[in-house]
């Protein structure tokens, strides 16, 4: 009897599964933590009617997901700029982006038209710039005074206090901090390999002084606030979080480049609901939202209008962390060629392996 | 019985059954053929998908997979050991000398932890052992250091954290065993002049043996395959061979030698356990009744 009553359970819950997702317009984002917050996707669900769900990801884990449904499941995710092309030729997971659609209007002409080339496939662009930012380094002023390159990360003065993402930007940034621009080097895969296997090297042998390799933006805030990690390598608005609590702490756009990044809105290509995508874009650039989210969560944002909405500690952590030379040197991400995500993945492997 | 009688009392059952069957075949089976599939193709330089298995022959050619592979066996097999050196006392203690009336207390003590997410029991750790955190905190206050060190990041910390995490597993099917040994077995021994060790050595090992097989299989394939604990807690030193297939997956978007790791991982820990099984003379059968 038991065991009847608990099977009948099952295959009600399974039922009700079914039945579950029909109801009630809705709208699957996969985004990143922080890009929906909960004001605006209050507001947007007030205006609309419709329910959005988040599910927050990375970069690498959006194509995964993407790429196992052949792009279904979510209606609009937040690929960077350079991680599409290639992924869309490849895979095929995305749709092309109408423009017609979207209030362009909204929008910083030169970074949608940045993005419009970078994402294009066969003559049609994937992409619609949303977010900008850059990595750097965040650092303790009072414990590491002098730390102005990525090459810090690499300083024995700063054993156990340092912290990195074993990620393939920390690949790049080392590449510019020794003097090589690994961008030019994008379409010859053996010189790109002899590369970033001496980039490897050094960070092998520099592993002693790492604390722990970083994988969630909020624990490294939190191991920085605590004082366990004085250097590290981040994105610009985590530093700008802990420069408000501790004026010690900031970001600092290294000398040898800070790394630029555009996250884009990309619409999967089998999204059941590209109407909402849609709205959801245009409601996002409407210069009173997006500076809610810049307020909020310190990041650039590509709506042409915003900036008459930030706060004014918005405007002064860029000056303090940008100087004019500074944002002249940021080195913004070409597109990536797929074939060097393997070299990268397996030598990022190494690094890690290493004793 | 008729055989149409027959037929009617077995329809229930398929009707409960096929749901099961159904989530067997579609979400695990085919997944798997999926994959085995997979793992056997591999790209050619022109781009096109082709039959090989240069994806298995990769491991072997490529000495961070194999070491890697190694290195998680290896601390399986210690924290399996570790676990299982922990759990028996413990279950000998609540099946044997504790109070009859407290026994339910003690299994409920043991089962609490389980009742939130691994993930919140390792962020738990992380705080007690961070080098800002409660354990240090006490040390420093206390005058025993000077300065706080950091306890995480280790492979002693993720050792500990993955035999914590295993405890469980080992003590269920240990608490059952010990519990069908007959008391006056012991006593009888005691009565016949042997001293404790032997008893133990020749009465209750071996009593509890197939208890201690099926406790130390389940705690051995569930560290080989954890994810979570090792990347956590090991930090910078902690590649474990699942990562290693998370990463093919995820950053190399290499998918065929990821499943060639999985069916890797598949065969050699089977491989392993069967090895285990003969060397201590248990059957399957026995072990997993």
């Amino acid at each position: 009897m038991k065991k009847k009553v608990l099977s009948l359970f099952i295959a009600g819950g399974f039922l009700f599964g079914l039945g579950a997702g029909a109801n009630a317009e809705t709208l699957e984002l996969l985004t990143w933590k922080g890009y929906a917050p909960q004001s605006l996707v209050e507001k947007f669900e007030k205006e609309t009617g419709i329910t959005v769900k988040t599910t927050y990801s990375n970069n690498e884990e959006m194509i995964a997901k993407l790429r196992a449904t052949r792009g279904a499941g979510f209606d609009l995710a937040q690929p960077s700029q350079d991680r599409i092309s290639s992924v869309q030729e490849k895979f095929n997971i995305y749709q092309p982006i109408d423009y017609s659609k979207i209030d362009t209007a909204l929008i910083i002409p030169s970074m949608l038209e940045a993005v419009k080339k970078n994402t294009m496939v066969d003559g049609k662009s994937y992409g619609v710039p949303h977010v900008y930012g850059t990595s750097g380094l965040i650092v303790n002023r009072k414990a590491a005074p002098d730390a102005d390159d990525y090459t810090a990360l690499l300083d024995p003065k700063y054993e156990g206090r340092v912290s990195y993402r074993l990620k393939r930007p920390t690949l790049i940034a080392m590449a510019f901090a020794g003097g090589t621009d690994p961008f030019a080097l994008y379409g010859d895969e053996a010189k790109y390999q002899e590369l970033m296997e001496g980039i490897g090297q050094k960070l092998i042998d520099a592993k002693g002084l790492v604390k722990t390799y970083w994988t969630n933006g909020d624990a490294l805030l939190q191991s920085m606030r605590s004082g366990e990690v004085n250097v590290a390598m981040a994105w610009d608005n985590g530093g700008w979080k802990l420069n408000a609590e501790n004026p010690d702490i900031d970001f600092v756009a290294p000398k040898s480049g800070a790394l630029g990044w555009i996250d884009t809105f990309a619409i999967p290509a089998k999204a059941e609901n590209v109407e909402a995508a849609y709205k959801w874009i245009n409601f996002m650039m409407r210069p009173e939202n997006a500076a809610v989210f810049t307020n909020a969560e310190k990041y650039g944002t590509a709506s042409a209008g915003a900036i008459e909405f930030y706060e004014a500690d918005v405007k002064a952590n860029f000056e303090r962390s940008f100087t004019k030379a500074d944002i002249d040197n940021i080195k913004w991400y070409p597109p990536v060629p797929a074939k060097l995500e393997e070299i990268e993945g397996k030598i990022l492997d190494k690094v890690k392996a290493s004793n | 019985m008729t055989p149409l009688s027959r037929a009617r009392s077995r329809l229930p059952l398929l009707i409960f059954l096929t749901p099961i069957l159904l989530w067997l075949l579609l979400l695990i089976v085919l997944p798997h053929f999926d994959l085995l599939r997979m793992s056997f193709r591999v790209e050619n330089n022109s781009g096109d998908m082709v039959w090989s298995a240069n994806n298995y022959l990769e491991f072997f050619r490529e000495p961070i997979y194999w070491l890697t592979f190694t290195r998680t066996a290896v601390y399986a097999v210690i924290v399996t050991v570790l676990t299982l050196c922990i759990a028996f006392p413990v279950a000998f203690y609540i099946t044997k000398v504790a109070p009859p009336r407290f026994k339910g207390f003690f299994s409920l003590l043991l089962l609490m932890p389980f009742w939130v997410s691994e993930l919140v029991r390792i962020y738990g750790w992380m705080i007690l052992l961070r080098e800002s955190g409660v354990i240090n905190h006490f040390l420093v206050a206390w005058g025993i250091l000077q300065q706080p060190v950091e306890l995480l990041y280790n492979d002693i910390a993720m050792i500990m954290g993955l035999v914590y995490t295993s405890m469980l597993f080992m003590v269920v099917p240990l608490l059952s065993v010990l519990d069908s040994l007959d008391d006056s077995l012991i006593e009888a021994a005691y009565d016949l002049g042997s001293n404790s060790a032997t008893i133990v050595r020749s009465i209750i090992i071996p009593h509890a043996m197939p208890g201690i097989a099926s406790g130390s299989i389940v705690v051995f394939m569930l560290s080989l395959g954890n994810y979570l604990t090792p990347n956590l807690m090991g930090g910078k030193n902690s590649l474990w061979f699942t990562e290693q297939i998370y990463n093919q997956f995820i950053a190399s978007f290499n998918w065929n030698q990821g499943s060639a790791f999985g069916f890797l991982l598949l065969v050699i820990s089977s491989l392993i356990i069967f090895i285990g099984l003969k060397l201590t003379n248990q059957q399957l059968s026995r072990v997993i009744r």
